[in-house]
């Protein structure tokens, strides 16, 4: 079956290259860079002026400065590139894989999707470069990097992201304990996401997957000398091995059901199955195994338990890790291996699957939790996680293009809002809304502006970029289509159309309510100065909160600044068509420049056509949404909290206490859907527990305790021979002649008297008995 | 396969130069500690260099073939010869040996186990390095047992001797134990001689012979008996499961330096006999028992983790997390796959590097703690920082991190699960894929977990002022520097590796090809794999 | 020749001999008593030399005189040692070979 598979990939032409523009062949340089720093921090980093932050601002910086010149190369490359020119080279590049395959490379992609724009008569190729890493049993392992637009896309959200957060970090953990760790870590972590994105063959994206997953352990355990803390590490890499389980056995499954037992690549893997004849079952296994592993990093129902808690960690941590990048680790996956749940998942025409539903119920679920948060990180991680279920949804559904733009356009504006709770936490020194924070627009106008333009841009707002992402992502389901409103999609995913649009409207009033409690209302903090909860700055607070100083304010402003404009780069076809302001060469750009549209490794993914009525109604939403939620809180809860004081804790909930389901549903969420409570109550409870406790038991009565009764039993028979045998019957043999000789012995000293008669008769006696014997012996 | 003559002094002195020091060392009185402790390190360092000229002389090319080669008369009257020869199979662990024994006798100079005798103790391990080094180039069957028995007169003692409180009852369990299985294995050696006259015409115990007619004609039901005497003689020493509990013993009662040489060479040997021995000589048995071998080699994996998760002592933890680890090497085994064998050898290598480095930790731990009770320890971070950051990476290592020596024992011992080799069950093979790979969760539980409760939080109130708590001191720093490298090194760069065990694996199980279901490659197998 | 009261003659002898032999106490008695039995078997074997026409009887007799005449001279020495040592020559006192 491989064998005619092999034959099938050489008859079509693969969409590679290893020519290109150097910018594109040389991206490996891109997370060489920050790798080099982790190295020189670590040794030398306590021993530089700034304690090593300069090390990795710089190695960050020309790694961001290096992933935008890759960006220009590749948007050229995608709009010049033709794959003919290159044969020569291209054929060497093919050969390793496929046998012969220069004799047969005809141009065969001709069935380029439609595109707007001027770039439509050339093909999608993406640049490889792929050296041998090792090799054993007959199996090349390649170590390479593959660059196309997803890569490219990546490499500068990374680097861009990372370096904000480098600059922020400096002055939010500065004079912090481990600042030098710090800031290794942050390279460490930047070189594996950059590592992990530019792989080009599955066994480097599980490197890549598990070294982030290393540095989020070490960056959330940051401060380990507090317990929860570290317990919050270990949840995060526990929960991340389980679905590790997954990637494992997924990559395993794919690498021998796609890549013929031969090839780890993806380009190679991704072809056969667009390709037809790879079996079926065994893309089901291995995209319900991926699942499980996206579940798992990208912080999916039911494992995304770990996600809220990792907040444990430094604030920039969260908003580079946690928000932006690592998270989207599993987005990304799936996004690269994307025939493998196209077609083992069949999306396309269907209504329902594990990846959209999974999504689907994250969206709502996350987003129900929001709402019950004091924490403000943990209000954005929730939302985090809701953000990522659209992403795991939309790819669900088959909108790829507006999953990878929502991953995209969420970077920015949910860094902006982490960044922008860190700047509140710095100046009050807690994270907790209610107690400590309120009235901080007084203190902190920048940073409320900053936080507010990031929560419309995540409540979708127009213009703003959660819009149009979000937007892209319902029209794709088809529900609005099978609804009754405009807009074809190549699915009829209702039910997630109906939970995006829940979550929409969740996400705007969740925002309101983190938005007013954080900086809207009276100034409720300043009244423990000792708060033990927070650890962004040791030294002593004094007197009103204030303004956060410019190494934490030009990264946010820069970050809004992004999430009210980076949405335009994908407008919709159609979108204030032939206005000079926008001429129609802005249309779908990201969607033409990323999207790998009629390459050899991507399936025919088809696009929704875009609805008017839709974006307005879910526009609707949201601001109904909001609407409620500034009705409780701005409206109603201002005018208690004014009426009871300034502490918010004690507040009624409302309708949670008058309405028992209203509270059981509170008290569901509370405890957050008791998810918590299975995994490290029950499930590690047990394993820890009761079932170690029973293997040990079993290890030491039972095995061990078998061993030990062959010992002891040997010993005993050994007894039992020696006491029994050796010095009863054998021994006693030998005694016993011994005995009987004495015995008969004292019997016969008797006759020994000494006396010379005495012997002389015995001596008659025995001569007249010989006599005797004699004669009788004669007579007979 | 050929073997190849070469350069015919080197093995035997590599093998013989540790004994030679040790009978230098017998002519000086014991009083001079210091003396010994030179001379045992020059020697274990003079056994490096030869080891290195070997690394250097070895021809790569043809690593599948056995080199050096030398067979002479020994005991003529039962046709046992000295018989040696080396290959790439056996290369990366003799590779491992002399370079573990350099780092303990570093380790020793302040570190020599109460009730003292440091010339006794270091003489023990030098001629511990001769049998480990003797057994893994033996090319004859008699002279690899003898070399495998050597290995357990030493350690016996240093347990018994320097040992900790319950060191009398490990000790006699360990040798008796271990000498319970060479026994089954000598009487499968012997089988193995007597039979192998019928299809070579005379008796042999030449490794070589009896590898190059695997099988030897001998029918099936006498094969399956011979590999289960070798199995158990072979398991015990790995230790499989349920054969492991003189392990966990034997490591926590042996004195740090015993500990390091048990974990990183001694477990290699029953491994090693697997895949030198056991599969080549009978690949129709070895069939057979595959399916059981890697049953318990996943019943190991899962087991030995919890069993880890319920220990309260470092120590023991850190010995049973061998029986995890073994279980990932025995499954690469018995998956009989070229690829699966030699994740086989890269996880022996991987194992004795990290686990090796995992005891020295836990003996300074205990040097300066005077507890390795995990409950009381805790705030290593903070007292002794670079400790605990050892520690740290090298749980990282253990746990299987991509990037580190471990990811390349476990990983492909997973993946060449998915396809073992024809003749075995896919469908069980594939079961116990995802078996091993829950293990990897469990693994990384009991490692963080310990790492948490040893190296993180405030230190405790007993231990917070102690001046005996100080960070890595300087021979520390050299003994360990080497294997934190090495574990780096072979994490980035696994051909390493790879590149000299392939050719030696793919020719050791060339030989059971024309089997007509016989083990194959991955590479062929996956070709004739119907892919789902 | 009748040969019966040689026999009977011999045999007489010969009890009296056993019976001082076994039965009396004085050294020098039991010695003599030897003498008898001796010469009983002296009296046999002349007679049965006669009978037979044999001198080898006679022979045989002068050996066993001269023996005797050594073994009394061995004896008489012990008995005369015995006397010296323990001044009695009661044979039911000497014996120091009880065991």
């Amino acid at each position: 079956m491989f064998a005619t598979l092999a034959a099938d990939a050489v008859s079509k032409v693969t969409t590679v290259t290893n020519d290109a523009n150097w910018f594109l062949e040389n991206a490996w340089i891109i997370p060489l860079l920050p790798a080099i720093s982790f190295v020189l921090i670590l040794f030398f980093g306590k021993r530089m002026p700034y304690k090593g932050a300069e090390i990795g601002i710089a190695a960050v910086s020309a790694s961001f400065v290096l992933a935008i010149l890759s960006g220009v190369a590749w948007m050229d490359h995608r709009d010049n590139f033709e794959l003919e020119k290159h044969d020569d080279e291209h054929a060497i590049a093919l050969s390793d894989g496929a046998g012969s395959a220069s004799d047969t490379a005809e141009y065969a992609v001709g069935t380029l999707a439609a595109e707007a724009g001027d770039g439509g008569t050339h093909a999608y190729v993406a640049v490889q470069q792929s050296t041998q890493w090792l090799q054993s049993g007959g199996i090349e392992f390649n170590a390479g990097i593959m660059v196309d637009g997803l890569s490219v896309m990546m490499l500068f959200v990374v680097t861009f992201i990372s370096l904000l957060v480098h600059i922020y970090s400096t002055d939010y953990v500065s004079g912090d304990r481990r600042y030098t760790h710090f800031f290794a870590f942050l390279s460490l972590f930047t070189a594996s996401m950059l590592f992990f994105v530019l792989s080009d063959n599955i066994l480097q994206m599980i490197v890549g997957w598990e070294l982030v997953g290393v540095c989020s352990f070490a960056l959330i355990g940051h401060w380990w000398e507090e317990k929860p803390n570290s317990d919050a590490a270990l949840k995060a890499f526990l929960t991340n091995r389980v679905g590790d389980v997954g990637l494992l056995v997924g990559m395993i499954t794919l690498f021998f059901a796609a890549g013929g037992g031969t090839t780890f690549d993806t380009i190679k893997i991704n072809e056969a199955i667009v390709q037809g004849g790879v079996s079926h079952t065994a893309l089901v296994v291995a995209a319900a195994c991926l699942t499980a592993a996206v579940m798992s990093k990208s912080g999916q129902f039911v494992l995304h338990t770990w996600l809220p808690d990792a907040m444990a960690g430094p604030t920039p941590v969260s908003a580079l890790i946690h928000a932006a990048t690592m998270v989207v680790a599993g987005i990304y996956m799936v996004a690269r291996l994307y025939p493998v749940f196209w077609e083992g998942m069949q999306i396309e025409g269907s209504s329902i699957n594990l990846l959209a539903t999974v999504g689907a119920i994250t969206v709502v679920g996350a987003g129900l939790l929001a709402f019950v948060q004091d924490d403000i990180k943990k209000v954005l991680a929730y939302s985090t996680v809701s953000q990522l279920g659209y992403m795991a949804m939309a790819l669900g559904v088959g909108a790829w293009t507006a999953a990878v733009f929502h991953l995209f356009t969420h970077a920015f504006f949910k860094a902006n809002l982490f960044l922008g709770s860190g700047s509140v936490a710095h100046a009050v020194h807690s994270f907790d809304m209610k107690r400590d924070m309120g009235g901080m627009r007084k203190f902190m106008p920048k940073t409320y502006i900053t936080f507010v333009i990031g929560s419309l841009a995540l409540a979708g707002v127009f213009p703003l970029a959660g819009f149009w992402s979000k937007d892209e992502i319902l029209v794709n389901t088809g529900g609005w289509g099978v609804l009754g409103g405009s807009g074809a999609a190549p699915g009829s995913y209702t039910f997630h159309f109906v939970m995006g649009m829940i979550g929409a409207a969740l996400t705007a009033a969740y925002m309101t309510r983190c938005v007013y409690l954080t900086f809207h209302g009276e100034y409720r903090g300043g009244h423990h100065e000792d708060h033990a909860d927070d650890h962004a700055d040791d030294h002593a607070h004094h007197g009103e909160p204030h303004e956060s100083g410019p190494r934490i304010l030009y990264p946010l402003y820069i970050l809004s600044a992004f999430s009210i404009l980076i949405g335009f780069v994908n407008f919709p076809p159609g979108f204030l068509t032939g206005s000079k302001k926008n001429p129609s060469g802005w249309q779908e750009r990201f969607l033409h420049f990323i999207e790998p549209a009629g390459s050899s490794y991507f399936p025919a993914v088809g696009h929704a056509t875009p609805s008017w009525s839709l974006a307005i109604v879910a526009s609707l939403v949201a601001v109904v949404g909001a609407a409620f939620a500034y009705y409780y809180y701005f409206v109603r809860l201002d005018r208690l909290s004014k009426q009871l004081g300034e502490s918010l804790v004690g507040m009624p909930n409302g309708v949670t206490t008058t309405n028992v389901f209203a509270r059981a549903g509170h008290n569901l969420l509370v405890n957050k859907y008791y998810l918590d409570h299975l995994y490290t109550g029950v499930i590690a409870g047990f394993t820890k527990g009761p079932l170690a406790r029973a293997v040990n038991w079993v290890n030491q009565n039972v095995i061990d305790g078998m061993v030990n009764k062959a010992g002891e039993s040997a010993v005993q028979t050994g007894q039992l021979v020696y006491h029994k045998i050796d010095q009863t019957i054998v021994d006693g043999a030998v005694n016993l002649s011994g005995r009987v000789s004495d015995a008969s012995g004292e019997e016969l000293r008797a006759i020994n008297s000494g006396k010379v008669q005495n012997y002389a008769a015995i001596m008659f006696a025995g001569a007249a008995l010989l006599a005797g014997a004699f004669v009788i012996l004669l007579a007979l | 396969m050929d073997p190849i003559a070469g350069n015919d002094w080197l093995l035997t002195a590599l093998v013989f130069a540790p004994l030679a020091g040790a009978l230098i060392m017998a002519l000086f009185p014991s009083e001079e500690e210091g003396l010994h402790k030179q001379l045992a390190l020059l020697t274990s360092l003079v056994t490096l260099g030869l080891g290195v000229w070997l690394l250097l002389d070895f021809d790569y090319d043809n690593a599948g073939q056995i080199q050096y080669w030398l067979d002479k008369e020994w005991i003529e009257v039962i046709g046992a010869g000295y018989t040696i020869g080396v290959d790439g199979m056996s290369l990366p662990l003799i590779a491992l040996s002399v370079l573990v024994m350099p780092l303990v006798f570093i380790y020793s100079w302040d570190h020599i186990p109460s009730p003292g005798n440091a010339k006794a103790f270091l003489m023990l391990m030098l001629i511990l390095e001769t049998g480990m080094l003797g057994t893994f180039v033996a090319q004859d069957l008699i002279l690899f047992f003898v070399f495998f028995e050597v290995v357990l007169l030493p350690m016996f003692f240093m347990i018994a001797v320097w040992g900790g409180e319950d060191r009398r009852y490990a000790s006699l369990k360990f040798f008796l134990y271990t000498l319970f299985g060479s026994a089954l294995m000598l009487l499968g050696f012997l089988a193995l001689f007597f039979l192998s006259a019928d299809s070579l015409g005379e008796h042999t115990f030449n490794m070589v012979d009896l590898t190059n007619n695997a099988g030897l004609g001998i029918t099936r039901s006498s094969q399956l008996l011979i590999f289960g005497g070798m199995f158990l003689g072979f398991g015990v020493k790995v230790p499989m499961f349920p054969f492991h509990t003189w392990l966990p013993d034997a490591h926590t009662q042996a004195p740090t330096q015993g500990s390091v040489i048990l974990a990183a060479v001694l477990l290699k040997l029953g491994t090693y006999g697997f895949i030198r021995i056991a599969i080549p000589m009978l690949p129709e048995a070895a069939e057979a028992w595959a399916p059981y071998i890697g049953l318990l080699a996943v019943i190991g994996i899962i087991y030995g983790a919890l069993g880890c998760l319920a220990q309260t002592d470092m120590k023991r933890l850190i010995a049973f997390s061998s029986v995890a680890h073994m279980g990932f090497v025995m499954l690469g085994i018995a998956t009989l796959t070229d690829f699966g064998i030699n994740a086989a050898i890269f996880g022996m290598v991987a194992h004795g590097l990290i686990t090796g480095m995992l005891f020295f930790v836990a003996g300074s731990v205990k040097e300066r703690y005077h507890t390795l009770e995990i409950g009381r320890l805790g705030g290593m971070l903070v007292q002794a920082p670079h400790l605990g950051w050892i520690l740290g990476f090298t749980a990282m290592a253990s746990l299987g991190l991509p990037g580190l020596a471990g990811f390349w024992g476990e990983f492909p011992a997973i993946l060449s699960a998915y396809n073992p080799a024809n003749g075995l069950a896919e469908e069980t093979f594939r079961g116990y894929m995802v078996v091993a790979a829950i293990g990897t969760v469990l693994a990384a539980g009991y490692l963080l977990w310990l790492l948490q409760r040893t190296a993180m939080g405030e230190p405790p109130d007993e231990f917070k002022d102690d001046p005996e708590i100080t960070d890595v001191n300087t021979f520390e720093w050299i003994a360990w520097s080497p294997l934190l490298f090495l574990i780096v090194l072979f994490g980035v760069a696994p051909g390493l590796i790879f590149e000299v065990t392939d050719p030696a694996v793919v020719e050791s199980l060339n030989n059971c090809l024309q089997l007509p279901d016989g083990c194959e490659g991955v590479a062929d197998a996956a070709k004739a794999a119907s892919g789902g | 020749m009748l040969l019966n009261q040689f026999l009977l003659l011999a045999a007489v002898l010969f009890c009296i001999g056993v019976y001082g032999v076994l039965v009396r106490k004085n050294g020098m008695l039991v010695l003599m008593s030897i003498e008898l039995i001796l010469n009983a078997v002296n009296i046999n074997l002349v007679a049965f030399g006669t009978l037979t026409d044999d001198v080898g009887g006679a022979v045989f007799a002068l050996f066993t005189i001269a023996v005797a005449a050594a073994e009394v001279g061995i004896g008489l020495a012990i008995v005369l040692l015995m006397y010296r040592n323990r001044r009695s020559i009661d044979l039911s006192e000497a014996d120091l070979l009880k065991g």
